[in-house]
């Protein structure tokens, strides 16, 4: 029993390093690409091509004056940076991320929590976060934090369903809700490693996942809660210093949480090549995936202009519903009539 | 229905461009300078924080003729004679007061003996405004020079009279 309880303090302990570290870098990441994208050089002062610029930015969030303005509801507004903080970090406790290993005779299973409702859970959580920045923007008691509220709460009722639709697809492929199973599910030993990801049976799934995943984690071109040259700051914009810090590493969690599902979801997870061979290397194959989905974050974020609030609405009803359907009647289609 | 095709077309048709043309960004050299570390070479032509010149034997060149503060739009300049020990002219006191100072580059045009100049120097901010009455101190170029400084000269007198030093 004691054992069970350390094997899984490591664990969570690797995981919540790794996930937090992530963030810090997904930061540095996206300063560096989106300053490329515009010909500028993103940070470089702090250490070696500004590598240490996130620990900086750390440290200066850590020391900054906690400022609660006069007409909040404090306990709300202490509340709500924890409630968009923890369930962005909670979706990592089902995703996979390597093939079980003996590490010192204990069988380890690389996942924290190997739920066989993993994507159920996944979904619940992730839609738990909308819930830290409503209440932000209502207890802030500003007219810019309420705007920001008010729009994400929108806009997660027009993009929660489409969602939801869009990896149907690949659990009606899967029949499982497991995201162990769904992985090893995507698993070939043939040189092509790649060919039996979900993504090639489900393109139409993956694109709308990732669009209705961007407008999920509130990230441009749907940052309408935050857009800042509307509403200064949006939902975040009395707070300071670590719970400011606690709603920005919660956006960035979200996003690596949402790829990292998606990775899992639709290429393979931490499948890849000689996975048989060298233990662990899930993990850098999965790391490289997350990677892959977070350029394509950033690479949006400098490509595409905020969408209008009713272009949003137009877009996340009129577009992604009809063919999150259409693609779940088709794949539905499909497996019934056996052609997967 | 309609909108809904046109939107997909979009999506499908018309986007994938511009995440070409951004994608090709990425690649391009940044236009930013990576300032105080690097900085961009002026112009030879440049005119920034005054300098005064020297002989190449060390005497000042300039003999406080007051040319250069009367030529001064600004009325920036000012300055007081004396004589050296061999009974020369020079300036006791020279100031330029960079806070009035436009940088047209008269003082140079005006200056017979080429002794001042507008450098190449454009980092002279200060915490007060006394620090920007500059004399002479700050102004003559140590000697002797490390680079050559008859080239500057020479550059900066065929620019100014279109004729070669008059000293040679």
């Amino acid at each position: 029993m004691v054992e069970i309880i350390i094997a899984a303090g490591i664990k969570v302990i690797f995981v919540l390093a790794a996930v937090l570290t992530g963030c810090a870098y997904a930061t540095y990441m996206e300063r560096k690409v989106v300053g490329h994208l515009q010909h500028r050089i993103g940070p470089s002062y702090a250490g070696p091509y500004g590598l240490l610029q996130p620990i900086a930015d750390a440290v200066k969030l850590m020391f900054k004056e906690d400022i609660v303005p006069d007409k909040v509801e404090r306990a709300t507004f202490a509340l709500a940076p924890l409630v968009s903080f923890i369930p962005a970090l909670l979706t990592f406790a089902v995703v996979p991320f390597g093939k079980d290993n003996t590490v010192f005779g204990y069988d380890v299973k690389m996942v924290l929590s190997d739920l066989n409702i993993g994507i159920l859970f996944v979904f619940a959580i992730t839609s738990l976060g909308v819930y830290g920045i409503v209440l932000a923007g209502w207890s802030s008691g500003s007219k810019y934090s309420l705007m920001g509220g008010i729009r994400s709460s929108a806009q997660m009722i027009s993009y929660e369903v489409s969602y939801g639709l869009s990896i149907i697809g690949v659990l009606l492929i899967a029949n499982t809700l497991s995201l162990r199973e769904l992985v090893e599910q995507q698993a070939s030993d043939s040189i092509w490693f790649f060919s039996n990801w979900f993504i090639f049976k489900q393109p139409l799934g993956c694109l709308l996942y990732v669009t209705c995943a961007i407008a999920e984690t509130n990230r441009l071109p749907f940052d309408l809660p935050e857009a800042e040259s509307e509403l200064v700051a949006g939902y975040h914009t009395e707070y300071s210093s670590m719970r400011f810090a606690m709603f920005f590493i919660g956006e960035y969690a979200n996003m690596i949480a949402v790829s990292a599902v998606g990775a899992t979801l639709f290429c393979g997870g931490w499948q890849g090549p000689f996975v048989n061979e060298i233990p662990f290397i899930g993990i850098f194959w999965l790391a490289l995936k997350v990677f892959v989905f977070m350029f394509v974050y950033i690479w949006l974020r400098g490509t595409l202009p905020r969408f209008r609030y009713d272009q949003l609405m137009n877009f996340g009803w009129k577009v992604l519903l009809p063919l999150a359907l259409l693609n779940t009647m088709v794949t539905g289609l499909f497996v019934v009539m056996g052609w997967f | 229905m309609n909108e809904v095709l046109k939107a997909v077309g979009n999506i499908f048709l018309k986007m994938p461009k511009g995440f070409v043309v951004t994608f090709k960004h990425l690649f391009k050299k940044p236009i930013t300078l990576d300032y105080p570390r690097k900085k961009n070479p002026m112009t030879a032509r440049y005119r920034g924080k005054h300098y005064l010149e020297r002989y190449d034997d060390g005497t000042e060149r300039c003999v406080c003729c007051g040319l250069c503060a009367a030529a001064c739009p600004a009325d920036a300049i000012y300055m007081e004679p004396e004589e050296n020990e061999k009974g020369e002219r020079r300036a006791k006191m020279y100031e330029i007061n960079l806070l009035r100072c436009i940088f047209c580059g008269f003082c140079e045009e005006a200056c017979p003996e080429e002794a001042i100049f507008l450098g190449q120097v454009y980092e002279f901010s200060e915490d007060n405004r006394n620090s920007f009455i500059v004399g002479k101190d700050d102004m003559l170029v140590p000697h002797p020079r490390k680079d050559n400084p008859l080239k500057r000269i020479y550059r900066r007198v065929r620019r100014v009279y279109g004729v070669t030093d008059k000293s040679k």
